[in-house]
């Protein structure tokens, strides 16, 4: 190949990933920031700047500041319970036993599935007529007739079906990745663990889970992303109810600025994830160096 | 320091029968080198595993130091392990390597770092304490591997082919360097190789296992010499025994025990051989001829002669060359068993 068209074959591969980027992701980025310091609405066709009187707006509003909450309750409850149940998952499934294709098969299927069509499932399991949790409890008679739970109407009770099935989905993904870290570790090493004296805890804390550090850190990385990024579990279950008590950033910068109209304040809301996700990118670029230098 | 001996170990696998383990009795001797030898598939590391505690034999008894020890985990078992990987912990760095098993033991932290030290200075890696097992050669690493066995002064030391991934002339030194670290510690040793030179040379006295079972336990000269059957007298020396069928048994004899006729002193009685070349290996320092053997008792054999390259005045004369073979130095061999029988009068 000749110096010239080499010159100009590198940037041309390239040019459909950057226009990728600078279209779906970068101009609304910037259209976000110039929304946010202006008097948006849909269907206004002005715009006045208005400096930080959006910010200011939002965070004086208890609703942002219990979505905010929740953002974090959100992604670190969810993490917490996707990475111990990942790791019980990988740990189990990287042994050889019987059915234990079909097993893996099954765990990934939440994966598979479309997150939407999923979260409707799990709309109908937690529904306050119709609920086949409650039919169970009360043919068991752990609970009364009347007097049944219900799921996606009580505060509480709703944030944690909205964690539970959010967990239920992005599980698969993080045990796919620990599985994958799992068997990447030899055999050897944990035997010579036992032949140097080391129990199971002291095998599996000061070994194995070091060892694995590096993949855990992939797993929570885009677990988060995909977690303090997500409204679809919270918009199908609960539509940010009872009472905007199980409103996440993304959902309530998308029933403000969207359905509510206020695209300004909306952009104002979104902006707050963007210091969190700041220092998500940059650690996963960290990680993917050290991976490298490995 | 501790005696071990297996009774009647039996290791059964449930898919395929590669690695079993049949029947094995097997008794050290205080502070000895001993080696397990076979080829891939023989059983060895699968018996050292029992041995260590990695694998639960399906019958039969394992004894160190004098009480049984199955179903003991490895750390009960007082026992130390290489193994042919390594297996060092590549997160910790050298020092966390070597005083990972004291910490396991809850030592106290100055008394590790004397004993790492100690552990460290005997196998010369005192300067590469601070890095991490990526950062070292395999020679560094295979030291690192032993300083980790021997820091918590075990009773008995395991080695699975801890040479196996060393290029060749390293191995030779490491070989020298474990042999003579043995000999200073006075720990009783149990290697598992497959390759018979490393067998030879460091063994104090040689396992030599196949299809599960042991074939022969003896010093290195007893096993090369006296070999109990066929498979050990074709599996030891290189090129291997040549093994020829007569009427009513199998005769071997070592190729380097061919030598042109009429060299062989009086006294020692001669059988001819008359032997028609193929084709040769030259060697350097030896030869290696490849042929068959016409006429006498083992007419139609194939035989491999192995001379030194000085003797080639002697051998370009005929053809068939005229060769000969002492005697006494004709092994005898069941040829439905494979195993040894006294000697019978040949043609």
């Amino acid at each position: 190949m000749s110096g010239g068209r080499q010159r100009w074959l590198g940037p041309a591969m390239l040019f459909p990933a950057v226009l990728y980027v600078l279209a779906l992701v970068g101009v609304p980025f910037v259209l976000a920031f110039f929304y946010a310091l202006g008097d948006v609405k849909v269907g206004s066709v002005g715009w006045h700047f208005v400096g930080l009187a959006n910010f200011r707006s939002v965070l004086e509003n208890p609703t942002f500041r219990h979505a905010l909450r929740n953002s974090f309750v959100f992604t670190i409850t969810s993490q917490i319970l996707v990475l111990v149940g990942a790791n019980m998952l990988a740990l189990t499934l990287k042994d050889a036993f019987r059915g234990r294709q079909f097993f893996r098969f099954l765990i990934l299927l939440p994966w598979v599935a479309p997150v939407s069509i999923g979260s409707i499932g799990w709309k109908w399991i937690l529904d306050s007529l119709y609920s086949v949790i409650n039919w169970t409890l009360v043919r068991l008679h752990l609970v009364k007739p009347l007097d049944v739970p219900m799921w996606l109407g009580q505060p509480t009770l709703a944030m944690i079906s909205v964690i539970l099935v959010h967990t239920w989905h992005i599980l698969p993904f993080a045990t796919v990745i620990l599985l994958a870290g799992w068997t990447a570790i030899p055999r050897d090493i944990p035997e010579a663990a036992a032949v140097d004296g080391a129990g199971y805890f002291r095998t599996l804390f000061q070994i194995t889970l070091p060892m694995l550090l590096p993949i855990v850190n992939v797993a929570l990385l885009f677990g988060i992303i995909f977690t303090f990024t997500d409204m679809t579990v919270v918009y199908i279950l609960t539509r940010g109810g009872p009472y905007d008590t199980t409103q996440v950033l993304p959902s309530l910068a998308f029933f403000t600025g969207i359905l509510g109209s206020d695209l300004a304040e909306g952009a104002a809301i979104s902006l707050f994830l963007v210091p969190l996700l700041g220092v998500v990118a940059w650690l996963m670029l960290r990680t993917a160096r050290r991976a490298e230098v490995a | 320091m501790a005696v071990v001996e297996t009774r009647g170990l039996t290791k059964v696998f449930q898919r395929g029968q590669v690695g079993a383990v049949i029947d094995v009795d097997l008794r050290s001797v205080e502070g000895e080198f001993l080696v397990l030898l076979g080829p891939s598939g023989s059983g060895k590391t699968t018996l050292l595993r029992m041995i260590a505690g990695l694998e639960e034999p399906t019958s039969g008894e394992i004894w160190i130091g004098g009480t049984v020890v199955n179903g003991l985990s490895p750390r009960q078992r007082r026992i130390a392990m290489v193994f042919q990987s390594y297996a060092l912990y590549p997160h910790l760095t050298v020092h966390g390597n070597i005083v990972f098993p004291l910490k396991a033991q809850r030592v106290a932290r100055a008394e590790r770092d004397k004993k790492a030290a100690w552990a460290a200075g005997l196998l010369g890696i005192g300067h590469l304490l601070g890095r991490k097992p990526r950062e070292l050669s395999g020679g560094e690493r295979q030291r690192v591997a032993l300083a980790r066995a021997i820091v918590r002064e075990p009773s008995v030391f395991l080695l699975d082919e801890p040479l196996s991934n060393l290029d060749a002339k390293l191995r030779a030194s490491a070989r020298e360097e474990i042999e003579q670290f043995q000999k200073r510690i006075g720990t009783t040793t149990i290697y598992v190789t497959h390759d018979q030179v490393e067998a030879m040379a460091m063994g104090d006295r040689v396992v030599v296992m196949n299809h599960g079972r042991v074939c022969q336990i003896g010093t290195p000269r007893e096993v090369y010499d006296d070999p109990a059957d066929t498979f050990v007298a074709t599996f030891l020396g290189s090129p291997p025994m040549n093994v020829a069928e007569t009427d009513d048994a199998l005769v071997g004899f070592r190729p380097e025990h061919i030598r042109p006729a009429g060299t062989l002193p009086a006294d020692c009685a001669a059988l001819p051989i008359s032997f028609r070349f193929s084709h040769e290996e030259y060697l350097g320092a030896e030869r290696i001829l490849y042929g068959w053997i016409e006429g006498g008792p083992f007419h139609g054999s194939k035989a491999i002669a192995r001379v030194p390259s000085t003797w080639s005045r002697l051998l370009a004369s005929s053809e068939p060359a005229a060769f000969e073979v002492a005697r006494e130095d004709l092994k005898f061999f069941d040829p439905r068993t494979g195993r040894r029988r006294a000697a019978i009068p040949l043609a």
